[in-house]
């Protein structure tokens, strides 16, 4: 489990990057739903934490790949492959992402 | 609708292909491509394919999974030789014909050259991307014909080798006419801070075994020369067609030709918006066409315009240079983050008191929630 910042750093629409690897973008959509994905786009590198946040998708900031922050799975061109999405819990005000099977720094 | 024709099969046509599937057409989608290889796409062919990092493998615009749901009737490595309108039907450089009742025209266009550059590399497909590749091999010097994004990308490529390269430009500053002076400056920088010997404001006369001559008489030596001077829009085809062309295939402001069941995107298409014929050659434009062409091909008639977005982006050397909008050069540059000398900025222009571009060096966040949030953009309609 890794703690990626308290509630009350990521109000809603908000993104924020935790340095991996792998590294993860954390969101808050407007409706105040929280999600995890790996925070590099499939198609280029580009950080998804930077990219545009729209209901449950984000638009990569580089090239418009949209993903669905739900299933990691891309919705249009460039990108084809899905990222990861993990898991996210709360506990006493501070955001914390499950699931992540840390990499051995190449 | 039983059967559409899309002609050309780079990202224009897919994504009509794509767009016609989303928008709950059932018919037939024939495909026809001037080149043997399956739609890739084209932005890493001056980036990561040239420099080797990217496959060609990883190019691909459809998988095996979008292949079988677009369920498409592949023509490829035949070019379309002619448009008959009333016969409903399209001729095949292989002598053989496709009916379709509705035709998409995606052909994009050539690489242009200059007049005794006949010989010198150009950029534009995969085979041309291999082609160059296999030429820069280590020890030898490049020479580029052209400042532009794809000229920029080769250069900035050719560094990451570790070749030695000079840029030679027409113009005074790169880009200048797109960018604006100060910018244009910041290009020229990117280009001097990495060792690239960039030459503005030269005329070349030609090609010689040594190199590229100039019009000052003098020779600048080269091994490898590429020439990227823009790129013409494949209509040749379309004579005798019935369908308007000259500078791209004249569309109205929806993407429809003056022929019923015949629409244009991508590169080809000049649209008519305000008055002017417009033609944008980048992918996103491409992209962000099909679903308004497609959907007044489904309609039978215009009830849909386009309006650009304008985005554009090019990476060059350690840089992501992003751009929105439709400025001009005499517009006032205000920096909204940073400075022009600085590794990374974002920058509006302003005219008439609205923000009509967003442009920004490695700062893609602020630049995406400016180009939504600042820039105006013509009314949908």
């Amino acid at each position: 489990m890794i703690r990626a910042c308290t509630v009350d750093e990521l109000p809603p629409g908000e993104s924020v990057r935790i340095p991996g690897p792998p590294a993860i973008a954390v969101f808050n959509t407007e409706d105040g739903d929280l999600y995890a994905i790996d925070d590099t786009c499939t198609h280029q590198d580009a950080s998804l934490a930077d990219g545009w946040l729209e209901g449950c998708f984000v638009e990569c900031p580089l090239h418009a790949a949209l993903f669905d922050l739900r299933t990691g799975m891309p919705s249009c061109l460039p990108a084809k492959e899905p990222v990861r999405t993990y898991s996210v819990v709360v506990d006493e005000g501070v955001i914390y992402v499950q699931g992540v099977a840390r990499e051995d720094a190449a | 609708m039983k059967r559409v024709a899309v002609v050309g099969a780079s990202l224009a046509g897919v994504r009509a292909a794509q767009e016609l599937r989303a928008q709950g057409y059932d018919g037939g989608i024939v495909l026809i491509g001037s080149e043997a290889h399956l739609p890739y796409d084209r932005p890493p062919l001056s980036k990561a394919f040239l420099a080797g990092t990217a496959s060609a493998a990883s190019l691909e615009l459809l998988d095996a999974g979008d292949l079988a749901s677009l369920a498409l009737d592949f023509r490829l490595g035949v070019r379309a030789t002619a448009l008959e309108p009333a016969a409903r039907r399209v001729l095949l450089s292989d002598g053989g014909s496709v009916h379709a009742d509705g035709v998409v025209i995606a052909t994009g266009g050539r690489a242009r050259t200059l007049p005794g550059f006949e010989r010198a590399h150009t950029l534009r497909t995969l085979d041309d991307a291999l082609a160059l590749r296999a030429a820069l091999v280590p020890g030898v010097r490049v020479a580029i014909v052209g400042a532009g994004f794809i000229g920029a990308e080769v250069a900035s490529t050719c560094r990451s080798l570790g070749l030695d390269v000079v840029v030679l430009e027409a113009l005074n500053a790169p880009l200048a006419p797109v960018l604006g002076p100060e910018l244009a400056a910041v290009c020229a920088r990117l280009h001097a801070d990495h060792g690239t010997d960039l030459r503005c404001g030269v005329q070349v006369s030609g090609l010689s075994p040594a190199g590229v001559e100039l019009a000052s008489g003098e020779l600048v030596p080269a091994d490898v020369v590429m020439v990227g001077v823009g790129m013409t829009p494949a209509t040749d085809w379309l004579t005798g067609s019935g369908v308007k062309v000259g500078n791209g295939v004249h569309t109205d402001a929806g993407l429809v030709t003056g022929l019923p069941q015949v629409v244009a995107i991508g590169d080809v298409a000049r649209y008519h918006a305000d008055g002017a014929g417009r033609r944008h050659e980048h992918w996103t434009n491409a992209s962000e066409q099909a679903p308004v062409a497609i959907g007044n091909l489904l309609a039978g008639r215009t009830e849909r315009t386009y309006v650009p977005s304008g985005y554009v982006w090019s990476d060059q050397y350690a840089g992501t240079l992003q751009l929105a909008g439709h400025p001009r050069p005499d517009d006032t540059l205000t920096y909204v983050e940073g400075g022009p000398s600085d590794s990374s900025f974002v920058a509006t222009f302003e005219r008439d008191g609205a923000t009509v571009g967003v442009f920004a060096l490695n700062n893609a966040k602020l630049f995406n929630r400016l180009r939504r949030q600042a820039l105006r953009r013509p009314a949908v309609v």
